[in-house]
């Protein structure tokens, strides 16, 4: 059976609109190139944003030999994986592979967790994330995270949307209400709750309510934005539209999304990167992981035949 | 009673085997019945107890008009002229309701944040069960210790309180409900799930923000209820009160005088020589009526505020 199976949805049928072709696509051999031998080896902590991207692109996340511990159990080993400024990077892999907590890695939400450990380096742009020096609340404003599970806060809708904003300190009600309308509107949840922004948001159903937590998480305005399978509670009308923000974000936002679904990652992202066992089997152009994956494990999940 | 109905539902004819079967049938039934009786007992005393009540109480408003009950001023049953106005009463109750409120509402909620949010898991090991000791002194020990050590420190600030003040009373059943709202808090605060917190943390919370706008707001049912619950016990708190407030009626807000509460009234009339069956023994069980009527409310709102706390995460 070959790799090619996968279907990599032409990407003109799922975002009509602004979109041209060659804009999905060119991920493949011209934007990104971590061939770089600076890039992948030694610590270049002093210039981390100037390699791994040719053209204008440039690395806004990069992890160098990460690994975390659960207690005793090694979750992630040795993780190097470069995320690319105004690009959709997608991981992929089975249940339990480690790809969440690669994610809460990158804004520090494993801190929280009792007896976590966690080895190697994450840089945000040229700034160590697991520097003492580093003030968690900042960064975790730049770098914004959706949950796999929804987890709006018992408060009105308004008040989810405006926890972030007024956080940051705003209070002007017409500036809230504004964020809050933006932020619902580009995650298509406006429609359906303008009527009723003061009601609980826990009368929403579940796919409302991850939609509601995407807001939430872009009324902050953040620089990256961390997507725990953003989709796994939507039905195919909602994943449709929370695809197109995503392919709209794309221009403003760095997007790192995880994602169970191989046609979403194929149509969503520039890149893929397939984690197996805490460990990341490969990662490259998303089409060519796709197409002729370099592993057999690759190949073979993204087939189907495991996972 | 449904359980009545259940309990004599008749055998169909395939069920009655015999033998062994039989036996184990007859032995299931015993059960039944034995924990029928059970929990009847509790529902029977109780039904006794407010039927009591009643029937004194009622024998007690043929002579005292509700009115008079209700809104005089005057509490002297035992002296002439005779006054049945249960305010100076219901004052000096509510004035340690609200007194004890005031300092075991902050100090318990506090340590229940800080026990839930805060602490590193040993420390907690440690407090933990030190508020549960709190919660197995006697009251009569708590009375006494209002008596010999609060109140003479309160007499050292404020010489004109008496060696009887509401003050110390109020303190010390703030004391003695601390481990009810510290527990129950705690236990409200515990139940907000892990992810509400982590998605505030998220958006660039501080452990503060998180505690202050998501946690506690979250479990701000449960912790009504645990204020209510404990205001409710500071109402029918009786023999620390009796030995830390004094006994002199009194329609007063002044902490620093002696009062008296509707538990130590009662309290006072049982011990007395009082005979029973005068209208003097009876004013008793109107006062306990109206504690009864005050405990009764305060219970049934902090079982909706802990009904709502249920329906929150399902
Ligand atoms: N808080 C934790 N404590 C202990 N072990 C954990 C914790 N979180 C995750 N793990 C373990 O780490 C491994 C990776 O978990 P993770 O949640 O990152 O997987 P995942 O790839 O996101 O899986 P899924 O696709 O099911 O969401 C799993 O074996 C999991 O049991
Ligand atoms: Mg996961």
């Amino acid at each position: 059976m070959s790799a090619k199976t996968i279907d990599i949805p032409d990407s003109t049928s799922v975002k009509p609109e602004p979109l041209t072709g060659d804009q999905v696509m060119d991920v493949g051999d011209q934007t990104i190139e971590i061939d770089d031998p600076t890039f992948t080896q030694a610590p270049v902590v002093d210039r981390p944003n100037t390699v791994g991207a040719s053209e204008n692109t440039v690395t806004r996340i990069r992890t160098r030999d990460l690994s975390v511990f659960y207690g005793e159990v090694q979750a992630l080993k040795n993780i190097s994986l470069s995320v690319p400024q105004h690009r959709v990077t997608a991981l992929i892999g089975p249940s339990g592979c480690g790809k969440s907590t690669f994610l809460r890695c990158l804004n520090r939400m494993n801190d929280m967790v009792d007896g976590v450990r966690i080895a190697g380096n994450v840089w945000l742009d040229d700034q160590d994330v697991y520097d003492t020096g580093t003030d968690v609340v900042e960064l975790r404003k730049r770098v914004g995270m959706v949950f796999q599970k929804s987890n709006p806060f018992p408060k009105s809708i308004f008040d989810n949307v405006a926890y972030g904003p007024r956080l940051s300190g705003i209070r002007n009600r017409s500036e809230l209400h504004q964020i809050v309308e933006h932020s619902l509107k580009r995650s298509a949840l406006w429609n359906e709750v303008k009527e009723r922004l003061s009601d609980s948001a826990l009368q929403l159903s579940g796919g409302q309510q991850q939609r509601l937590c995407i807001a939430r998480a872009l009324a902050t305005d953040p620089e990256i934005l961390l997507m725990d399978e953003p989709a796994s509670a939507l039905d195919p009308a909602s994943t449709a539209r929370i695809e197109n923000l995503i392919f709209e974000l794309r221009d403003r936002y760095t997007i790192v999304i995880v994602t169970h679904n191989m046609q979403q990652a194929a149509r969503v992202s520039d890149r893929t990167a397939f984690f197996y066992e805490g460990r990341m089997i490969e990662d490259g152009p998303t089409k060519q992981l796709f197409t002729t994956p370099a592993e057999k494990q690759t190949e073979d999940y993204i087939t189907g035949r495991f996972g | 009673m449904s359980s009545v109905s259940t309990f004599v539902k008749p055998v169909s004819p395939q069920h009655q085997a015999t033998g062994v079967q039989g036996r184990r049938k007859t032995f299931e039934k015993l059960i039944q019945a034995f924990l029928f009786v059970c929990a009847g007992i509790s529902v029977a005393t109780t039904v006794c107890i407010v039927v009591v009540l009643l029937v004194e109480s009622v024998q007690f408003f043929f002579e005292v008009s509700i009115v008079e009950f209700l809104t005089g001023t005057k509490w002297t049953p035992l002296l002439k002229p005779q006054h049945f106005g249960i305010l100076p009463l219901l004052c000096g109750t509510m004035l340690v309701a609200v007194g004890s409120a005031v300092v075991s509402i902050p100090v318990g909620l506090g340590t229940a944040i800080y026990l839930s949010e805060y602490a590193p898991p040993r420390l907690r090991e440690v407090i933990k069960p030190v508020v549960e000791v709190l919660a197995g002194i006697p009251s009569v020990v708590y009375g006494y210790f209002a008596v010999v050590t609060i109140s003479p420190m309160i007499r050292t600030v404020f010489p004109s309180a008496g060696p009887f003040n509401a003050a110390s009373a109020c303190i010390v059943v703030g004391i003695m409900t601390l481990p009810m709202i510290i527990s129950l808090s705690e236990d409200a605060l515990r139940a907000v799930p892990r992810s509400l917190r982590q998605g505030a943390y998220a958006l660039g919370a501080t452990k503060y923000d998180v505690t202050t706008q998501v946690v506690v707001p979250a479990a701000m049912s449960g912790i009504v209820a645990s204020f209510l619950l404990a205001i409710s016990r500071a109402v029918g708190e009786t023999m620390a009160v009796t030995l830390a407030a004094g006994a002199t009626p009194k329609a007063t807000l002044n902490p620093l005088e002696s009062i008296q509460t509707m538990t130590a009234y009662i309290i006072q009339i049982s011990q007395g020589d009082t005979p029973a069956g005068t209208l003097e023994h009876r004013t008793i069980f109107a006062v306990g009526l109206t504690l009864f009527i005050v405990t009764l409310m305060i219970n049934l709102l902090a079982q909706w505020f802990l009904s709502q706390v249920r329906e929150k995460y399902e």
